[in-house]
């Protein structure tokens, strides 16, 4: 019989005023006790809707029902079965708006912890993993361009299935937005890398430090080192700036820059070659989980820190947990409120910026209320930093140098629902065929290009 | 890993290092750049390529000690290798179609501005180079850059070697002698390119400028690099590093350049300090 109790086992947390100063995890981590109590919540549903929130289709009550009997080992097995990187997702995808918006528990109380029961078995699975034995191989090339969550996810599909698959990814580390966008305190980069190596360990090659669309082109993939598919998984990493005046004075950044400075460079650590600017007053500008990761990371870094945004907290696009936890931390909230000018002394360093209020009018395209200026109510601030957290699209490198693969207005692939573009042997998926989105759907649109790209080659073979 | 192939000190400060890296050099032309990180901690600088050889797989990077990271590297000898190498970044310069050429370099940046040289000079432009350096002392390249010419003019700021006077003051000079060129190509300390630019508008001769902002991805991931040309916000490491000289708002992109110079001093002291604690213990 299932435990009925309204609410969740709570996942131990550093304290707010501790963890507002250090870069270490946030959330610690269920025990054993506490994810069999957790796991008993589930009322294992025979029509399993969670499972039908969860982009990746994992057999949820499934895994949940192993972990309530205590065969971890087992829950891992049911995980690993659709998905490529549980640590990962257990903790960065929001559950909220997928598998846990689904469960029935969540009708009268809470629905079943099932982001937090995911990470509890893929970290105690990462605990004692034995490297799997490398597939026996198929004798088929498949090169895969980025390693994010997209790229990571087809890779380890098509290794399991024999193919000798290589990765190239344009920065030093492998691991995309996982290791240069999202946080040390949301992500630890220990996790991503044991992914990474994990791979490795599959068989698969990973080629850092080589830009597709500049060291080689899509074309001299299949022409000179006879791949036989390219999968593109090259993320949205492109930045947007507000083009408002000041834009490129010192202290202001893309969330971008910003995030990469301190996180895969490592400028958060005291001796690091990598330098990152605060100053003491730090606007972002922008609503989603970029802007809160950027106003937390400079929280850290010790500054006072005003997240602005043109709607209302009702319409903001972070994560609930993560609004949540940057409050907690205390970071301020300007809503029906942007930046639309941001001045500098004489040396060109910032030193406020102008605000204009807003309010919420008609619903736009995104059916979300569209904020209307208001006139005259501009107003200024002191500030130090400005970072800019509005969004990105996807690179047009890769675009720009391959014959024949189209691209929308946006700069977004254009693929089928199978990641299949226009250009033969070549598939896409991720952000940079949707534009910036999750983590679990690039990993979910690498995994169907996987298959896609398995049929194409048997079919030609 | 990147190994260097060799190491030669072209004067004090100056450095030149080949570095096998095949798939750079497969794709290299000149005024492209590269990235590159000494060791696993270390920050990614930008350095454009100084030449290239597609057959032996090799790169050339000409940099001075200026701070912390060209200190580590100029620490580093033939065998050894580097961590990270990544390009060719940025687009190639354009030399298509051009006849007459006057190519300036003032210090380091000469060391860019030779390849871009010996492309015009082998294309059949008439190629006048002017190369400018603070003092003898400083002085690289002279004779390659002489070979590389139609006519070449060396200036130092104290007269110790070539002329005494700036590179503007040359160009100045040949210009009203009645000197017409297609373009001018400057490559060097951003004041020098600046300086460049304002006499060339006064003359009205096209003028291309190769930028070296701050960066740390090279790929248009960042932004750092944002410079505005033309009134536009551009990124030098995709929309360029080349710009038309007369658009580039040099005095933002100074301000810049100069945000981390304490950090950067600090670095570059730790850095000194550790290697000369490591001279005195071999």
């Amino acid at each position: 019989m299932a435990d009925m109790s309204q609410k969740q086992n709570r996942m131990a947390e550093q304290e707010p005023n501790v963890r507002n100063k250090n870069f270490s995890e946030v959330a610690l981590g269920y025990t054993e006790e506490q994810a069999i109590a957790e796991a008993r919540r589930c009322l294992g549903c025979k029509t399993k809707p969670c499972t039908h929130g969860c982009p990746v289709g994992i057999d949820i009550p499934s895994f949940i029902a192993n972990v309530a009997q205590g065969n971890f080992d087992g829950a891992y097995e049911v995980i690993s079965r659709s998905s490529s990187l549980p640590a990962v997702c257990g903790r960065v995808c929001p559950q909220e708006t997928q598998c846990e918006q689904h469960c029935v528990r969540g009708a009268k109380g809470e629905p079943v912890a099932i982001g937090k029961l995911e990470r509890f078995v893929a970290d105690r699975h990462a605990e004692k993993a034995e490297s799997a034995p490398v597939p026996a191989s198929n004798g088929h090339k498949v090169a895969v361009v980025g390693s994010g969550p997209a790229g990571l996810s087809c890779a380890g599909t098509l290794a399991k299935m024999g193919y000798k698959v290589t990765v190239f990814e344009a920065l030093h580390t492998a691991g995309g937005v996982l290791v240069y966008g999202i946080p040390e305190f949301r992500l630890p980069k220990s996790i991503v890398r044991k992914e990474t190596d994990g791979l490795r360990a599959l068989g698969v090659e990973i080629m850092t430090n080589t830009v597709i669309g500049k060291t080689l082109t899509v074309d001299e993939l299949f022409d000179d080192f006879g791949f036989e598919a390219v999968f593109i998984g090259s993320g949205a990493g492109l930045p947007r700036f507000m083009n408002i005046p000041g834009e490129n004075l010192k202290g202001v950044y893309s969330a971008n820059e910003f995030l990469t400075r301190i996180n895969l460079m490592g400028a958060y650590k005291s001796d690091s070659a990598t330098p990152v600017f605060t100053g003491k007053r730090v606007f972002v500008s922008g609503g989603g989980n970029v802007a809160m990761d950027a106003a937390r990371c400079a929280k850290r870094l010790g500054a006072e820190v005003t997240i602005v945004y043109r709607r209302t907290e009702n319409e903001l696009p972070a994560r609930k947990e993560e609004v949540h936890h940057a409050k907690e931390e205390g970071i301020d909230f300007l809503m029906l409120c942007t930046p639309v000018a941001i001045s500098g002394d004489e040396d060109g360093d910032v030193c406020s910026v102008t605000l204009q209020k807003m309010r919420l009018g008609e619903p736009d395209k995104s059916g979300r209320a569209s904020p209307v200026p208001i006139e005259g109510s501009e107003y200024s601030l002191p500030a130090d930093c400005v970072i800019i957290a509005i969004g990105t699209s996807p690179n047009p490198m890769i675009k720009n140098t391959t014959k024949s693969l189209e691209t929308d207005r946006r700069g977004c692939i254009v693929a089928d629902e199978n990641g299949k573009t226009t250009r033969e042997g070549v598939f896409a998926g991720g952000d940079a065929v949707t534009g910036a989105a999750t983590v679990i759907l690039a990993m979910g649109a690498g995994k169907t290009a996987a298959h896609a790209i398995d049929e194409y080659i048997k079919s030609k073979s | 890993m990147f190994r260097i192939i060799s190491k030669t000190a072209l004067c004090d400060a100056v450095i030149k290092m080949e570095i096998e890296a095949p798939l750079v050099a497969r794709k290299a032309e000149a005024g492209q750049f590269i990235i590159l990180r000494v060791n696993d901690d270390g920050e990614r600088i930008p350095l454009t390529i100084a030449d290239f050889d597609r057959e032996s797989g090799s790169v050339t990077i000409i940099f001075q000690t200026v701070g912390a990271t060209t200190r580590l590297l100029a620490a580093k000898n033939a065998g050894e290798y580097i961590s990270d190498f990544v390009g060719p970044l940025g687009k190639a310069t354009e030399t298509e179609g051009l006849r007459k050429v006057a190519v300036i370099g003032g210090g380091v940046g000469s060391a860019i501005a030779l390849p871009i040289a010996k492309k015009l000079h082998k294309s059949g432009a008439t190629v006048h180079s002017i190369v400018g350096f603070r003092s003898e002392s400083l002085v690289i390249l002279r004779d390659e850059f002489a070979s590389a010419s139609d006519a070449f003019f060396l200036m130092t700021d104290d007269g110790s070697a070539g002329e005494k006077g700036l590179v503007t003051d040359k160009l100045r000079a040949l210009t009203e002698s009645g000197e017409k060129y297609d373009e001018v190509i400057a490559i060097g300390p951003l004041m020098m390119m600046k300086f460049v630019c304002k006499l060339t508008k006064e003359f009205g001769i096209k003028t291309v400028v190769s930028m070296n902002p701050i960066m740390i991805d090279g790929t248009g991931m960042c932004g750092g690099c944002r410079l505005t040309v033309g009134g536009k916000t551009v990124f030098a490491c995709v929309d360029g590093p080349d710009f038309d000289g007369h658009l580039v708002d040099f005095d933002e992109v100074i301000k810049r350049n100069s945000m981390y110079r304490d950090f950067e001093k600090r670095c570059d002291e730790k850095v000194c300090n550790l290697l000369k604690r490591g001279e005195d213990n071999g």
